[in-house]
């Protein structure tokens, strides 16, 4: 049954903008380095970050900036995901589940201690998923609702009742909805996180970094690093400057893709690439009326030279892709060439639908890539027949409003960073508007099927979107890491919510 | 004297009050809502109601204002909406750094404003004084972000005498407090120096001109010691009015400075504040800074009275 799960996730927050859209973090370790070994004395680290944390308590306020810093390194889940993708125990030594797929029973480790002192019982498990209902206020609780009921068999075991069978549910346990928290260690969550983690969370100078020190009761391997500082850089260009004059040890999440080269070219450093969730989209409003016909939707994607696109506005770094999958989930298809380049058909099909000449609002967020992008997308756009009117929002705040939450706006650029966010995008509910009860079913059916069938389901469902050009993709974003040569255990793939720290090592 | 004074109190409270008007009304219409940014894109219009009447913005604009102001008054800033926390030992953490970033970029103007000036006044007919006085004009037209990336790019990146980012609590590691003070310091005080030259060198020349320095020549003094004790302090007055304008314009010219450096001050919170529509934090802060430069003209006024004899009579 574990292995159903056979999903990667990961991946940091390739911007800094990207985070309010959430965003998952890197985790899985590729050179595994010093993962679990003898921890490293009295080493300290310190790594740039490009989006502070607005609060430490992720269960009010969302963005990716916290489960990056606090997950897996201070909070802790029941199950993760490994380097591979797969799902496989933290503080659940096992698990099983029922024949009618709606009952998990838990096996806990019985070592684990929060950093107030607390032992980590079934208690705390049943209390923390329960609290995802009555006290979380950010949107991505829902993914707990499908749980009907959770009791504690015993100290160490615990079980959870679905009210219906959900492949889904367990994977979001290993996101922060799955994060355990002491009964009573939650009075000060937005300033003084306790978790059973690697690492315990020491100081917070606002404005500039958190620091956090290795849990010398940690319950598993310690971390090598006694002291990890994340630092946290608005701007791309100090943030490359803070690495070449050695104030940090590591980029976390290179921002300016086009600076790369004065790393590459200095043997001092390692450059890490990767991929990531963020699919950067083409967004379209499905219930404007331009975007009724299929003509006008193909067209546009016909139009776009995604190569061409992607060299300008990232400097040839990221993965074209051709549907709402990253390489790294299980049903991955390469579908670009569903709707390759063909500038003569392009405007044939505009012809036919009758959207030559239109203009079309394409309002972007003020996050670099939607601003490069922007551009190279319009100026493709016109040449096959149709006018771009360009206008650009501040991110998160007016962006949210305007395009998210009125969709007020033909066309959008934005990276989806979620993992296996393709259900929640494509919907009549989400800003793309998109009402396809085709597609429904697909989803429907991959939910509540075994393994073979959830696969094979996604695998219609990302083809579906791709086909019916519900939107375009105008490629992955990298996962771009720069360190010093030393540093071992940085993930290349960034499929998590959290950049783990707990394998880095010297 | 003491008329003068009431007026100018009376001047500095209506302005304060028009202000926290001007602010308040400025964050009301701004775009975006604070209880959707922190509850992320796809909260429910349920929830986000439900948080906006928690940080209490469903109640009426007049009702909101003087809740807030009235929490000013008491030394209330009030709660952050996004963090949780009080907001005023925020604002006071963050108004210490930026404190030694203006002072210490007044004192570098200073150093070489009053100095290059005076010189620039002496000589202005000679070559020196026209080489300092092109100079300076080339300080005025390169604005402080700009000599910061500058600043870094030679003495941290290529030299690598300095840190090129960063901040350390002067209490925590004064070596390092200083070295990482340096290159913002200079990147705002070097501006200002040169604005400020200009006009240290128009008062001097001006002072040159009047009778009561020829006299103290005539009476045998010479150029530099006729200027030391009778001319200095008559060209103060038009300096002292320019460097209050200057304390404000440091200050802000400080918000950009911090991002170029990436030191945690006031301006980067109020960055922070405004991309996470912290309206809250963001309306305190800019009361604040209000505060900073109507304070800094009050004072300013007060100055010249003593500096100036005839401004005590006049009144």
């Amino acid at each position: 049954m574990k292995s159903s799960f056979r999903i990667r996730a990961v991946a940091f927050v390739a911007s800094a903008a990207v985070l309010a859209l959430t965003a998952c973090s890197a985790g899985s370790s590729t050179s595994g380095g010093g993962s679990g070994s003898s921890p490293g004395g009295d080493q300290k680290l310190s790594i740039g970050l490009v989006a502070e944390p607005a609060s430490l308590d992720f269960t009010t306020t969302d963005g990716a900036a916290i489960p990056q810093a606090l997950l897996g390194n201070v909070y802790e889940t029941l199950v993760k995901q490994d380097d591979s993708g797969k799902i496989v125990p933290s503080l659940a030594k096992s698990w099983t589940v029922s024949p009618d797929r709606k009952t998990y029973t838990f096996d806990l480790v019985d070592n684990a201690k929060f950093t107030n002192g607390k032992q980590f019982t079934a208690n705390d498990a049943v209390f923390s998923i329960n609290r995802v209902k009555t006290a979380w206020t950010i949107s991505l609780k829902a993914a707990m609702d499908v749980v009907a009921s959770s009791k504690a068999l015993s100290p160490t075991q615990l079980q959870v009742t679905l009210a219906k069978p959900s492949n889904d549910w367990l994977f979001r346990m290993t996101t922060r909805i799955g994060a355990m928290f002491s009964e009573s260690g939650v009075s000060a969550l937005a300033t003084d996180p306790v978790g059973t983690g690697p690492f315990k969370f020491s100081k917070w100078n606002r404005g500039d970094s958190i620091v956090m020190v290795r849990n010398d009761d940690y319950w598993g391997s310690k971390p090598f690093f006694q002291q990890i500082t994340l630092k946290y850089f608005k701007d791309a260009t100090a943030l490359n400057n803070a690495l070449l004059t050695s104030t940090i040890n590591v980029i976390g999440t290179v921002q300016a893709p086009e600076a790369l080269s004065q790393f590459t070219s200095n043997d001092k450093y390692q450059v890490i690439e990767g991929t990531t969730n963020g699919e950067v989209l083409l967004s379209f409003n499905n219930s404007r009326p331009v975007f009724k016909d299929l003509r006008t939707r193909q067209a546009i994607r016909m139009a776009i030279d995604h190569k061409a696109l992607l060299d300008t506005c990232w400097a040839g770094r990221g993965k074209l892709i051709g549907s709402m999958v990253p390489p790294t989930d299980p049903w991955y298809e390469d579908l670009t060439g569903v709707a390759p380049f063909d500038l003569a058909k392009a405007k044939s099909l505009l012809q036919a639908s009758g959207a030559a000449g239109k203009t079309l609002r394409l309002r972007l967020p003020t996050l670099p890539y939607a601003t490069s992008c922007g551009q190279v997308v319009k100026s493709m756009l016109e040449q096959a027949g149709l006018k771009v009117q360009i206008d650009q929002l501040e991110f998160p705040a007016a962006w949210l409003t305007t395009v998210f939450k009125n969709a007020d706006y033909d066309m959008s650029i934005i990276a989806h960073v979620e993992p296996r966010d393709l259900g929640a995008v494509f919907n009549a509910k989400y800003y793309t508007r998109y009402d396809d009860p085709t597609l429904q079913g697909y989803l429907a059916a991959a939910d509540s099927g075994d393994e073979a069938a959830q696969v094979d389901n996604m695998k219609k469902a990302a083809r579906r979107l791709s086909e019916q050009a519900a939107g375009d993709w105008l490629f992955l974003l990298p996962n771009l890491i720069v360190a010093d040569k030393n540093i071992k255990g940085l993930p290349t793939n960034a499929i998590t919510e959290n950049f783990d720290l707990s394998k880095l090592a010297r | 004297m003491i008329l003068r004074l009431i007026e100018r109190t009376g001047v500095f409270l209506v302005s304060l009050a028009v202000s926290s008007v001007l602010v308040f009304a400025f964050m009301a219409v701004l775009p975006g809502d604070p209880a959707r940014v922190a509850l992320g894109v796809n909260a429910s219009d349920q929830a986000v109601a439900e948080l906006r009447q928690q940080f209490g913005l469903d109640r009426p604009l007049p009702t909101q204002y003087f809740d807030w102001l009235g929490g000013l008054l008491h030394g209330d800033l009030g709660t952050s909406y996004v963090s949780k926390v009080a907001i005023g030992p925020q604002v006071f953490d963050r108004l210490q750094v930026t404190l030694w970033l203006v002072v210490a970029g007044m004192i570098i103007a200073l150093v070489v404003a009053v100095p290059a000036g005076t010189l620039m006044a002496a000589r202005h007919r000679k070559l020196s004084g026209l080489a300092l006085s092109a100079v300076s004009q080339v300080g005025v037209a390169v604005p402080a972000f700009l000599a910061g990336i500058l600043l870094i790019v030679v003495f941290a990146v290529k030299l690598g005498w300095l840190p090129a980012n960063g901040w350390t609590p002067p209490a925590q590691d004064p070596g390092m407090f200083l070295k990482q003070l340096i290159l913002p310091a200079l990147a705002l005080g070097l501006v200002q120096g040169a604005v400020l030259t200009r006009y240290v060198r128009s008062a001097v020349l001006d002072v040159l001109r009047e009778d009561y320095l020829r006299t103290a020549r005539a009476k045998g003094l010479r150029p530099f010691q006729a200027l030391w004790r009778h001319g200095l302090r008559n060209a103060a007055v038009p300096v002292v009015t320019v460097l209050g304008l200057q304390l404000a314009t440091l200050l802000i010219g400080a918000v950009v400075v911090e991002r170029v450096f990436v030191i945690p001050g006031l301006g980067s919170l109020l960055l922070d504040g405004v991309s996470n529509r912290d309206l809250l934090l963001v309306q305190d802060v800019v009361m604040v800074l209000v505060l900073a430069v109507l304070l800094v003209n009050f004072i300013v006024d007060l100055l010249y009275v003593a500096l100036d004899p005839r401004l005590r009579t006049a009144s």
